[in-house]
């Protein structure tokens, strides 16, 4: 006679080999209907904790040297927002782009890409990652976001910049809940909006941002991925919650599955 | 040899079968081989390194090309890549190495998947999940690799405290002099029986050894990708030679790896795969008796 305790045990291992085959198996299709989607969220809720845990605050993204920029940095996304509003400002060289900063602020902005060149900016050759796997290295200048969102005076209730884009990316479904539109937006909170490397870039290797890449103003956040780093910016709205926005998962990719913390 | 003692000997043989897989392990044959943490992180580890390869695989397929160094795009060299081809007798798969391209059609670069035909670096029958989707494949990729490090961390913590790592894996002196011998047994297919039995032989010391250091690769070469972990461990991209390099070297430590789980399922299935796999259950293994005893 087997003993109560090897009875368990058994029961044990029978059950643990069953419910791994049943999670092999049914891989795709749990994939498919989102049951698991609770667990994978927390599992990023895990790796945000582990890594803010770990880079305080002003850590910094590794910066190269100009031997090491890309020959080619590869564009992604939108090369070209196409509608007949953008192209009269690349006709006029952007000259009337506005990027307005509004929200939970004190003092509401409308800042020309004149205007930013005015301000001190900060040049930095970083690596850009993309989700899919490929990188480009290349050298960025712009205004360091946390000087913007100073001069714009946060409320107290502010926790995130929501940058909203000029380009419309439709074509990919948005995954669960309410069809989201194609526009693009992203946003982070503010200890990535006030690190030091987290520009509004205006210019790539030297030269001003060229449609493809994101002109005139585009969002450097150099320790997250590539689909963080908005193109086209022409609003950041301060807000302390984006569930009222689009998809109402904080980003374009993020209504369509992808992690809002993007920093692996 | 008489027919009779063919008969006698093919009775024994199935005799000892059965008695292996179902009968009683007596005292003196029996040896206690696995404690319960080791079989249960064992087993953890087997399941996260399936979904880790299967959601590496679709993660690949994102970009399905391989580079060296800091930085790495579709206009720079790629060493390896899987690709879809259109030609004139129809859209081929040609898997890259180097200056060396291979027709790969149906398999790698250009494979059916859900009944059609789609540029896809690998198959559907190898990727979690089956359908091409980066970001689902992520949200598996990661889940897993929490696994495999919590697992894996209680696994060496464990096994260095009880001097499992030190006394069962680590080669002596003895077994490196003994490395042609059992190079030699291996290729025979022979089997250690009694008291050689109780102990991993030296190749097997290694290839366990080897296993450890190549997920230990997996897991830094894997945050080395993560740029918010370049922000905090700068030195892992000195380390692998940046993040494009780490890329790759991620890649070869799971082919690698997926190496070592064919050797290592042949050898049990040699070495005799119920008690094999019952000793990774319970922890008990029949000592397999010398061929001169049972003869």
């Amino acid at each position: 006679m087997a003993s109560a305790k090897s009875v368990t045990r058994r029961a044990a291992i029978v059950g643990g080999f069953a419910g791994a085959g049943w999670l092999i198996a049914n891989a795709s299709s749990l994939t498919e209907d989102q049951s698991l989607d609770h667990v994978f969220r927390a599992v990023e809720d895990w790796t945000k904790t582990a890594q803010r845990g770990l880079l305080y605050r002003d850590r910094l993204a590794r910066e190269y040297s100009p031997a090491d920029i890309s020959p080619t940095f590869k564009p992604n996304g939108t090369y070209n927002p196409g509608t007949d509003e953008y192209n009269a400002h690349v006709a006029r060289h952007f000259a009337n782009w506005r990027l307005k900063v509004d929200g939970l602020v004190a003092n509401a902005l409308s800042l020309s890409v004149a205007d930013l060149m005015r301000l001190p900016r900060r040049t930095q050759i970083t690596r850009h990652d993309c989700v899919e796997g490929w990188s480009a290295i290349g050298m960025w200048t712009g205004v360091p976001l946390g000087l913007i969102l100073k001069a714009a005076a946060l409320k107290p209730t502010a926790r995130y910049a929501v940058l909203h884009c000029a380009d419309n990316l439709t074509g990919e479904p948005a995954k669960g809940g309410e069809q989201s539109p194609g526009q693009y937006y992203e946003s982070i909170d503010l200890i990535d909006a006030f690190h030091p490397q987290t520009l509004i870039a205006y210019a790539l290797n030297g030269k001003a941002l060229d449609v493809p890449h994101g002109a005139p103003l585009r969002l450097r956040v150099e320790r997250q991925l590539g689909y963080k780093q908005a193109k086209y910016v022409e609003r950041i709205e301060i807000t302390d919650s984006f569930s009222r926005i689009a998809g109402g998962r904080g980003g374009y990719w993020e209504d369509r599955g992808y992690e809002w913390y993007a920093g692996i | 040899m008489q027919l009779e003692q063919v008969r006698t000997e093919s009775a024994g043989f199935w005799r000892r079968q059965w008695r292996d897989a179902f009968g009683p392990i007596s005292d003196g044959e029996g040896f206690y081989r696995h404690r319960v943490l080791v079989r249960l992180t064992h087993w953890i580890n087997a399941l996260a390194i399936l979904f880790l390869l299967g959601s590496g695989l679709n993660i690949f397929n994102a970009h399905p090309r391989l580079y060296w160094g800091n930085y790495g795009a579709n206009s720079d060299f790629a060493f390896l890549s899987l690709d879809a081809v259109d030609a004139p007798t129809g859209t081929m798969g040609i898997t890259q190495i180097g200056p060396w391209h291979f027709n790969t059609t149906g398999v790698l670069g250009w494979s059916k998947a859900y009944g059609e035909f789609q540029y896809r670096g690998w198959p559907e029958w190898v990727t979690i999940p089956r359908f091409q989707d980066l970001a689902d494949a992520r949200h598996w990729h990661l889940m897993f690799a929490w696994v495999l490090v919590i697992n894996g961390l209680a696994y060496l913590f464990y096994s260095l405290a009880v001097r499992h790592i030190q006394k069962d894996l680590w080669p002596t002196r003895a077994d490196i002099q003994a490395i042609p011998g059992s190079i030699l047994d291996h290729i025979k297919l022979k089997h250690p029986a009694g008291d050689a039995a109780k102990r991993y032989n030296v190749l097997q010391k290694l290839a366990y050894l080897g296993v450890i250091l190549l997920i230990t690769l997996m897991v830094l070469t894997g945050l080395t990708m993560s740029p918010g972990m370049d922000a905090f461990f700068p030195w892992l991209l000195d380390l692998f030679g940046g993040r494009q390099s780490a890329r790759s070297i991620h890649f070869i430590c799971a082919s690698l790896i997926l190496f070592f789980v064919i050797v290592h399922l042949t050898e049990v299935v040699l070495a005799g795969p119920i008690n094999e796999v019952r000793s990774m259950l319970t922890g008990r293994y029949r000592i397999p008796r010398n061929s001169k005893e049972h003869s």
